[in-house]
């Protein structure tokens, strides 16, 4: 009778889905709602809460640390965006020319750095960024008279190091993502523009960039996420979750030092459900603006 | 025809200094392995080709020295391996109800799996932490595997692809009497196989460099993953730089040697998530 049951074609989707059901309700709605509530609690792991109400949030508008945080995360998240999308979409369009020589050699040597580990590259930019005069970027600039330079303890310098890491790990896979949005434009439209006697330069402006919207916008949407989520990176130049002065503090940075150093479960929720608010606005606000909503096809 | 050559030239030119610059860090590393750690410690990672300090010391000691990195590296491939096989198996059971039927709720569960794609994981990290508390799973594997398994990304690629399977396959098979579960394993599955490849290149390289959760969750040395032990090694006091750094140099070689043998299943993964269907 059971199996009968569990066989229906009516039945059998909803087993075929249950795990993601399960792992949707104990895994993402469980810990959302838990989070949220935590954020109205003064609780420490194992521990009876207390409700607060919005104590959590009224402390986190006066907390110096967390606007420094926030202001990094913030900083750095433009940074890459300024960088990780206008140049990986110019080498893309560039390497995808007819000109070019040796196009899958460069790509898979552009795609090398994204095989590596965040701890790993974040090693090896740590000690290339070292303050020694022999330890790779100073010597170079030793070769132009520049006197060796703390990078990781000022904060130019130090986010120099990090949106070098960034840009040195994600150029290669921004740079495919736009060149698989490339392949789905058909070569017709140049050849029609040729004849109507476009410079490459409106090729470029007027077929190009439209017809790789939808790309940029996803490109776009995983960089705003991924920047404003930024943390191990910092952890890993600043070898730990602290930085002088909190130059490298990042939002999830002070989250995980809040709730796992410090053991503050509901001041830390908190820091998680601005961090939310805020990734959801910016990028609802990017959606809207770039008309996703309007047209579903 | 010169200007072509030109712009040949000036590309090619471009592109090869891009190139140098992306590869420099992987040089400096590669050359810092054969160096003694204290060099590292004294004059920072740079690209001194100095073979009077060079040597297979590290090499040695990676290969024979009494540490933990085998383990690390052990523990990691296992995770891999597991982690790559439950989720892959799970994502295309549930992309494959999604994909096959037609039942209430539906397009409410799918816009869930949308949303999961767009909750930064990182906001989950505490809560998630006292779960696994709660349930007693602290420092286990299974802390790591499970949240993971029913992976929102690999679901939507999976079920983009089974669009392209024609519904009549489901159909025979109901017609041959098999049952509803007996056509998604022996019809449908073989089907899937090329999607799987892309799949479990972009989780086992997720599962491979994951970082965080099990940083979190793992406090046992002898479960520690490659990145976290790795991570123990960089002491301010640098006594343990020769195995860092041959070690981070040998971490990347698997990797890479999967990539050149496998580089349009990476490239399928990677970007899968960016072409619109």
């Amino acid at each position: 009778m059971i199996k009968k049951f569990l066989y229906s074609q009516k039945v059998a989707p909803y087993v075929f889905v249950l795990p993601f059901i399960l792992v949707f309700l104990v895994f993402w709605v469980f810990p959302l709602g838990s989070s949220f509530s935590m954020s109205f609690q003064k609780t420490q792991l194992g521990q009876e809460a207390d409700w607060v109400g919005l104590a959590n949030y009224g402390k986190l508008m006066g907390d110096g640390i967390f606007l420094k945080a926030v202001t990094n995360s913030a900083i750095y998240m433009v940074l890459t965006l300024l960088i990780l999308i206008p140049f990986p979409m110019l080498f893309a369009v560039l390497i995808n020319n007819k000109f070019m020589w040796g196009r899958e050699f460069f790509k898979s040597s552009f795609f090398f750095p994204a095989l590596t580990s965040v701890v790993v590259a974040g090693t090896i930019f740590r000690l290339m960024f070292g303050e020694m005069e022999g330890s790779l970027i100073n010597s170079i600039l030793g070769w132009f008279g520049i006197d060796p330079v703390k990078f990781l303890k000022g904060q130019v310098t130090g986010f120099i190091a990090l949106v070098a890491l960034a840009t040195w790990r994600w150029t290669g896979v921004n740079m495919l993502y736009f060149l698989s949005g490339l392949k789905n434009i058909p070569g017709e439209y140049y050849e029609a523009a040729s004849i109507d006697g476009a410079s490459a330069f409106q090729k470029f402006t007027k077929i190009t960039m439209p017809l790789l919207k939808p790309t940029t916008i996803y490109v776009l949407t995983i960089s705003i996420y991924a920047g404003l989520a930024m943390f191990i990176e910092s952890m890993m130049l600043w070898n730990g979750n602290n930085s002088p002065k909190n130059i490298g503090l990042t939002i999830v940075g002070y989250l995980y030092r809040q709730g796992i150093e410090k053991n503050n479960l509901g001041y830390a929720a908190a820091v998680g459900i601005v961090l939310l608010a805020i990734t959801m606005i910016i990028n609802l606000t990017q959606l809207k603006l770039s008309g996703m909503f309007k047209k579903e096809d | 025809m010169r200007r072509e050559t030109l712009v040949k030239i000036i590309l090619l030119i471009l592109f090869s200094i891009l190139c140098f610059l992306i590869l420099v860090p992987f040089y400096a590393v590669t050359i810092a392995s054969f160096k003694p750690g204290e060099d590292l410690i004294r004059y920072g990672l740079n690209l001194k080709f100095d073979l009077s300090v060079m040597s297979l010391d590290n090499f040695a000691y990676l290969f024979t020295g009494d540490h933990s990195y085998f383990m690390w590296f052990f523990n990691s491939l296992l995770l891999t391996v597991v982690q790559v096989t439950l989720t892959l198996l799970v994502s295309a059971t549930v992309a494959y109800g999604f994909a096959a039927y037609d039942f209430i709720g539906k397009n409410f569960l799918f816009i869930c799996v949308l949303l999961i794609m767009m909750v930064p994981f990182e906001i989950l990290l505490l809560p998630l932490y006292s779960l696994t508390y709660n349930l007693g799973l602290m420092n286990t594997y299974s802390a790591i595997v499970l949240p993971g398994i029913a992976s929102a990304a690999t679901i939507f690629f999976f079920r983009q692809y089974l669009r392209g399977v024609p519904k009549e396959m489901i159909a025979a098979g109901r017609v041959d009497g098999a049952s509803e579960y007996g056509i998604y394993v022996r019809l449908i599955l073989p089907v899937m196989k090329p999607s799987f490849a892309a799949m479990a290149i972009l989780n086992g390289m997720n599962s491979w460099n994951n970082f965080l959760w099990p940083f979190m969750v793992l406090s046992d040395d002898r479960k520690y993953t490659l990145p976290i032990g790795l991570k123990t090694l960089l002491t301010p006091y640098g006594n343990n730089y020769d195995l860092l750094i041959v070690g981070s140099f040998f971490s990347i070689i698997p990797i890479f040697i999967l990539f050149m043998a496998f580089q349009k299943y990476f490239i399928d993964g990677m970007t899968a998530g960016a072409v619109k269907g």
